[in-house]
């Protein structure tokens, strides 16, 4: 199937370029064939892992090992779901129902997988963000502040960036939540109610990777400001600060732009942990539950939401990367 | 600025200038004095660690970090620069003191349009509103000679040649048409014919009534615009004065030494007839070319051919993207053409279509066919000695592991090496040393034949003769033939005894390197003569009554 598409793919490629539609049409074209594509083998490896997960999925539906159903209520279920018929069989059903775009029921909450991921989407989209937007923050400062001044205040710059990034992030969650919510109490330990709420998952989130961003941009705008024309600038009267800021960001910026994208995808999988230590609603509860109970249509739901994100993140990122640095317009995209 | 208003002078009197850190520590410039006067050129001359570059950044206050600058007088007009504060230096810089660096693919921000960059160093001293700095940047951009401004004004500077950015680049410097303009090599990464049209920008600029200071390593340059020279050598002046006086009549052993180093002053020394006749390296035909990002054609090399003797060099030159480096490649058989073909040694080396050579045939010859490149450091794994780099070379020509050592001994006393050097790495070594080691490299299996691909572009001139001397000994020892390209007629006259001229893909003039560069045709290579230093003023004088 894969490579009927990926041919099918190559003569709509063919066809538009004999037309001579543009070559940006034809980079896009190519990119959405290509995300189809790895939403198409997310679905499918999602879906064969969890049938190699030991356990029975019929009573995880009813309540998990301890449960006690009698047998007509686990013939309804079997029915219900489908799960009688031969692994193949049930793999193309799933994938057939997929294609039209529905992504059926779930097991556990029963009801449909769009629903459930409708309700819970909002939150975990803003702590990501949130935590996206704060680690950039936390590491331009410390590295438009620390990089190339006075060797103690640069050595304590690094040194911070360091330990921020080597620190897990349950740990974190764990350490912010035993002194700022418990402690000092001056943020709710649970829940996502309001801004405040907001506050220790994203900084749990954002922190490490903050300390990541800026070991890698601290490095590249030492070689920024090593160029010649950050002297070049100088020599016309710009003073350190502008040079610094009109001049070295914005090369030093270029590679952690293209591991945000990266950082998107580890976000996800760090938001389960840290949306069940403060007990947010979110994505990665769900998924954690999902994957717990066994309950395939919103394992694979949620898995398809992620590795959406994490595509659009990659676009993004290139699109970000190219207004920064124009010179690379003509190969990217 | 026409207006013969009185400017400020640059008067520099004793400067002194440290750097580095702890044991690291040392005086880089002592005791260098000049004064530069409105309408007047001052040269600084020397070679890399001269001094040169540190004592022109000292007169914008942008010496480096922990730099201590000390001087008896240090004067901008009225101005006692010596006891300015940071705040008071930007003022000045740019302002009253324009600066202008080479390269300007890296020293203009490659990320900006070059009219932001102008319209900057006017902002930078609070000059004018948006609107008014809009319409200055045109002016400047249309005064330093580059068309379109309004098209140019907005493009990269890897949207533009080199000509034109390193114009940009001036234009940013005279924003504010500073009295003084200081150029740090402003030619180096140019083209013969551009430099010679950068020079002429400066040369009106220095009319208009702006004192320059011009620091080079290129005598030649130094010769066409500079009113008086300095020349510097370990951050001392050895020997300064008129520029005509100080390189006609050099009074001082360095400069002598500079000034006889000039590739191409003298011809090449005559030479007894090689032993056999035999053609070693032989193109013909030669046509390649590319697809360029816009998906047109670009013909690269356009029938190009030669036939290289055992024993003789034929000299290729030409300017960036005339061809030269893809002759080259060719010749090595890195590189299929799409028509013609190459013989090496009588066998086929490499073809097109039915006549392509498979990498397979080619495998065997190959440590028979050297080449020295421009960067050596690039083109050695740092972290490997010299003996295990030469130890490869040695492997990939057959020779067995026992006689590595004796014959690694005689590779480097073959290019004046001591043999303590095969326990170094590249890093370790100067310049001129690494370019050894690659000639040693390219020695290994006893080549036929040796391409040299700007070997010594990257060289201070002194390093530049001894490794030109080198070369030559090399082939009257061991009767290799060279094929040398390079962008610099005066060392391709040097070397070769044949030349080819290319431009824009072709071969526009061929011969006997002393019958092309005595009579010249074509109209590039008419202006390519024109630009050796042979020919230049002052230093035609001395490359005659030079001894040797």
């Amino acid at each position: 199937m894969s490579s009927v598409t990926v041919s099918a793919a190559g003569t709509a490629a063919g066809l538009l370029s004999r037309r001579r539609i543009g070559s940006a049409g034809r980079r896009v074209l190519s990119r959405v064939l290509a995300a189809v594509l790895v939403l198409f083998a997310s679905a499918t490896v999602t879906f064969f892992a969890l049938h190699l997960t030991p356990g029975d999925p019929v009573r995880a539906v009813l309540g998990g090992p301890t449960a006690n159903p009698s047998p007509a209520t686990i013939a309804a279920t079997i029915a219900e779901f489908g799960l009688d018929q031969p692994l193949h069989v049930q793999y193309g059903l799933y994938m057939s129902r997929l294609a039209s775009g529905n992504l059926g029921m779930s097991f556990s909450q029963r009801q449909p997988v769009v629903d459930v991921i409708a309700a819970q989407v909002g939150p975990t989209l803003q702590l990501m963000a949130s935590s996206i937007v704060v680690a950039w923050l936390l590491a331009l400062a410390s590295v438009m502040a620390t990089t190339r001044r006075h060797p103690l205040l640069q050595g304590l710059g690094s040194a911070l960036e360091t330990i921020s990034a080597a620190l897990p992030q349950f740990w974190l969650a764990l350490v912010l939540l035993a002194i700022f919510a418990f402690g000092l109490r001056w943020f709710p330990p649970q829940g996502n109610q309001g801004a405040l709420s907001l506050v220790l998952p994203t900084l749990a989130l954002a922190l490490p990777l903050a300390g990541f961003l800026a070991q890698v941009t601290r490095e590249s705008l030492e070689l920024a400001l090593d160029q010649p024309f950050i002297l070049s600038a100088r020599t016309r009267g710009l003073s350190d600060g502008a040079v610094r800021w009109r001049h070295a960001l914005r090369h030093a910026v270029l590679p952690g732009i293209s591991l945000s994208a990266w950082a998107v995808g580890s976000l996800i999988g760090n938001a389960v942990l840290v949306e069940v230590i403060f007990s947010r609603q979110g994505l990665g509860r769900v998924l954690y539950q999902a994957v717990t109970r066994q309950d395939m249509p919103l394992t694979i739901g949620v898995t398809l939401l992620v590795t959406l994100v994490y595509i659009l993140a990659s676009a993004a990122a290139d699109l970000i990367f190219v207004l920064v640095d124009p010179r690379l317009k003509a190969q990217h995209l | 600025m026409t207006e013969a208003t009185v400017r400020p002078a640059l008067v520099v009197e004793g400067l002194a200038v440290t750097l580095g850190r702890g044991v690291h520590r040392r005086r880089v410039v002592s005791d260098v004095s000049f004064t530069v006067a409105p309408g007047k050129a001052v040269a600084l001359v020397g070679e890399s660690g001269s001094g040169k570059s540190v004592t022109a950044r000292s007169l914008v206050g942008l010496a480096g970090d922990g730099a201590d600058v000390t001087a008896r007088a240090l004067r901008y007009g009225n101005i006692d620069l010596s006891a300015l504060d940071e705040r008071a230096w930007r003022r000045l810089r740019g302002k009253d003191i324009g600066f202008v660096l080479q390269d300007a693919l890296v020293s203009l921000d490659p990320l900006r349009v070059v009219g932001d960059e102008i319209a900057e160093a006017l902002a930078a001293h609070g000059w004018g509103t948006a609107a008014s700095r809009k319409r200055r940047v045109l002016e400047l951009l249309d005064s330093v000679g580059i068309p379109e401004p309004e098209l140019r004004a907005r493009q990269r500077p890897d949207q533009l040649s080199g000509g034109l950015r390193q114009r940009a680049l001036i234009a940013t410097a005279l924003a504010l048409d500073p009295p003084i303009l200081i150029a740090d090599e402003p030619t180096t990464a140019l083209d013969t014919t551009v430099q010679a049209q950068i020079l002429a920008l400066l040369e009106t600029i220095k009319q208009r009534g702006t004192g320059l200071l011009i620091i080079s390593h290129d005598l030649a340059v130094v010769s066409r615009i500079a009113d008086e020279v300095v020349v510097l050598n370990h951050g001392e002046a050895m020997e300064q004065g008129p520029t005509a006086e100080v390189l006609s009549r050099p009074r001082h052993a360095y400069t002598r030494l500079l000034i006889n180093s000039v590739p191409g002053a003298r011809p090449r020394k005559p030479r007894a007839a090689p032993a056999t006749t035999e053609t070693v390296l032989e193109a013909d035909g030669l046509v390649k070319s590319y697809v360029g990002p816009d998906g047109v054609d670009r013909v690269a090399v356009d029938d190009v051919g030669f036939a290289l003797k055992a024993g003789r060099t034929i000299g290729i030159v030409g300017e960036s993207g005339s061809g030269k480096s893809t002759t080259a490649r060719i010749a090595l058989g890195l590189l299929d053409p799409d028509h013609g073909a190459v013989r090496f040694d009588g066998a086929p080396w490499a073809g097109s279509g039915e006549a392509r050579v498979r990498e397979r045939d080619r495998r065997r010859q190959r440590p028979h066919l050297g080449v020295v490149y421009q960067d050596p450091l690039s083109s050695f794994d740092p972290r490997w000695t010299v003996a295990e780099i030469l130890g490869d070379a040695l492997d990939a020509g057959g020779v067995p592991a026992a006689e590595h050592a004796t014959r690694i001994g005689e590779l480097l006393e073959r290019v004046r090496l001591p043999v303590e050097t095969a326990g170094r790495r590249p890093l370790q070594l100067s310049g001129g040393q690494r370019q050894r080691i690659a000639i040693a490299r390219s020695l290994a299996a006893s080549p036929k034949v040796i391409v040299c691909d700007e070997p010594v572009s990257a060289l201070d001139v002194s390093v530049q003769a001894q490794v030109l001397e080198l070369l030559d000994e090399l082939q009257r020892e061991t009767g290799v033939a060279y094929l040398f390209i390079s962008h610099d007629l005066g060392v391709i006259r040097q070397v070769s005894d044949e030349v080819l001229v290319m431009f824009g893909g072709r071969v526009v003039e061929r011969g006997p390197t002393e019958e092309v560069l005595g009579n010249p045709q074509h109209l590039f290579t008419q202006k390519l003569v024109a630009a050796i230093p042979a020919h230049v003023a002052g230093l035609d004088a001395v490359g005659a009554s030079l001894p040797g």
